[in-house]
């Protein structure tokens, strides 16, 4: 009887990343349409942006990318540890206290229960939910670790490993507050002033640093080379990539901060350490688009290939944009601005999103005894779609984003403000109907990838299969053990 | 020794300790040992055939 590894929890992960996927986006465009067309809010109190913004970034972040990172984190680790995935009932319990976590967001956020700290709004009972579904997650992930048939750590399993780690210190950091009562919602917390911003910014940068920079990057540090049918270009840059990462990023956070109560010094430093980060995060641009060095051809034919080429090729862009952004004479125009939201839809939309579909459609046939999709003329079609949808979005945000920082910056002669506020926000309006447009066409795409999942899936040929656990070649030529001698 | 000038020397320590990484990783010791392993998610029955602290003669029962 051979061992088979734990697929279960990894296909429920993955359906869910498609599932959420629709629903965050959907969401966002919403939202994006309520800017441009402010009356879609239709004066109901749970359908104003204030409430669904933070339900979309909840939902794109944790619900689509975190499910991607569950899913694929507990297959690299047992692929590569050659073992089964340690806890099983422990993983289960990750997957449905995953759901509950997302569902109680979906009902809170629009309810108006927030805290008010950006990508940590949940209140301190969710927070709960959340630490104790991350310690599992973390128990599961490195029990298998430990339990491993083969010697090295494979480098993604190192990019994932620090990302549940770090991320379970920022989420318990800076979710520490105080409750108001026992039965209530609101809770304060427990840091107060310039110290709570930079807590929270300490929380937010390195969400981005460990969450969607080294999660992602483990999945790029597997799939890439499965995909492209190569080994990784430079393993030893991988590690030097995945240690720079570590010790740089955690200084960045202060750069959310320029220009505040932050001591200047601390704003300085956050700059510093931003602009540093380019070296680590192109290094390991470079490691992912040259492993296919060699065999360019491939991505002629393969879509899945493509998707994850332009997603790395993303993450460099973003990564080059964000130091620059952190420069404090550069930030003191985009600051504020939709700039900002453009950028982060280049990493979001880029990076993060199109690593995770083109990883999915590699893994999900996988996972159901198929070799491959049902459709690869629809994956080539989402693909397309998807790079049309990110270019709207990121190009109509960075000219609504300079021209309102010029805007707001422009003075007349005699140092009065040249444009009045309401001005800008008229000038942004034919960017705002754009970007709608944009973030449309890149959710139709994602309807495409449900139905090529769904016909994947339901295929006659097709049921959920665990792929067996390779075993050594067992010596069976006889062995004569030597006796042991006394030392002379 | 107070505070700032311990985390003066914790930052000089950890930059060391950073380039001393870099230094090993790219040492030409390493480089035929990380060729193959950069080959762990690709060559599956050959790492199988690697296991840790047994003969090739004995069989994990799990």
């Amino acid at each position: 009887m051979h061992e088979t590894y734990n697929y279960k929890v990894v296909r429920q992960f993955s359906i869910m990343t498609v599932v959420w996927g629709i629903v965050g986006m959907l969401v966002g465009v919403i939202i994006a349409s309520q800017l441009a067309w402010p009356a879609l809010n239709f004066d109901v109190p749970w359908l104003t942006f204030s409430r669904l913004r933070p339900l979309h970034t909840n939902a794109v972040i944790f619900a689509f990318g975190g499910s991607a990172l569950f899913a694929t984190s507990y297959y690299i680790v047992q692929r590569t540890s050659h073992a089964k995935l340690f806890a099983p009932a422990l993983a289960s319990f990750t997957f449905w206290g995953w759901q509950l976590v997302i569902v109680l967001a979906a009902i809170t956020l629009p309810m108006g229960f927030s805290t008010a700290k950006e990508y940590a709004e949940l209140e301190w009972p969710i927070d709960i939910l959340i630490a104790v579904v991350w310690v599992s997650y973390a128990i599961v992930f490195f029990g298998t670790i430990v339990k491993r048939k083969v010697k090295h750590i494979y480098v993604a399993n190192w990019f994932l490993g620090s990302f549940i780690l770090t991320v379970a210190v920022l989420h318990i950091g800076n979710s520490a507050a105080l409750p108001v009562s026992l039965l209530g919602m609101k809770s304060y917390s427990a840091y107060a002033g310039v110290q709570d911003a930079m807590v929270q910014w300490w929380y937010g940068h390195n969400a981005v640093g460990f969450f969607l920079t080294a999660g992602f990057l483990g999945m790029m540090y597997y799939f890439m080379p499965k995909a492209a049918g190569r080994p990784i270009y430079s393993y030893r840059l991988s590690v030097v990539h995945f240690w720079a990462l570590a010790f740089t990023y955690i200084w960045a956070g202060p750069h959310h901060l320029l220009y505040t109560a932050l001591p200047d010094w601390t704003q300085s430093l956050g700059m510093i350490m931003s602009l540093i980060l380019l070296a680590p995060s192109w290094g390991g641009m470079i490691n992912g688009i040259m492993t296919l060095s060699g065999a360019w051809d491939k991505l002629r034919t393969d879509p899945i290939l493509k998707f994850l080429v332009v997603a790395i090729s993303f993450y460099g862009m973003s990564t080059f944009e964000g130091p620059m952004m952190a420069i404090k004479t550069v930030n003191a125009l985009s600051h504020y601005t939709d700039w900002t939201i453009g950028h982060v839809h280049a990493g979001a939309l880029g990076w993060v999103a199109m690593i995770s579909i083109g990883s999915m459609y590699f893994l999900i046939p996988r996972l159901f005894g198929k070799t491959r999709m049902y459709s690869v003329r629809l994956i080539e079609l989402h693909f397309w779609i998807s790079t049309l949808g990110v270019v709207l979005y990121i190009a109509s945000m960075w000219v609504s984003g300079v021209m309102q920082g010029l805007m707001w910056r422009a003075t007349n002669s005699d140092g009065t403000l040249t444009y009045s506020f309401i001005e800008s926000v008229a000038a942004m309006h034919p960017f705002y109907v754009t970007r709608t447009i944009g973030g449309l066409i890149f959710l139709s795409g994602m309807f495409l990838m449900a139905y090529n999942v769904w016909k994947t899936v339901r295929a006659d040929d097709a049921s959920p299969v665990d792929a067996i656990i390779p075993e050594p070649a067992i010596d069976t030529s006889p062995v004569d053990a030597i006796i042991p001698e006394p030392a002379q | 020794m107070d505070n700032i000038e311990f985390h003066g020397y914790w930052t000089l320590a950890l930059l060391i300790l950073f380039i001393a990484i870099v230094i090993w990783a790219w040492s030409s010791k390493r480089k035929k040992e990380f060729d193959e392993l950069a080959n762990l998610p690709l060559d599956e029955e050959k790492f199988a055939n690697q296991v840790e602290g047994k003969t090739s003669g004995e069989k994990d029962d799990a």
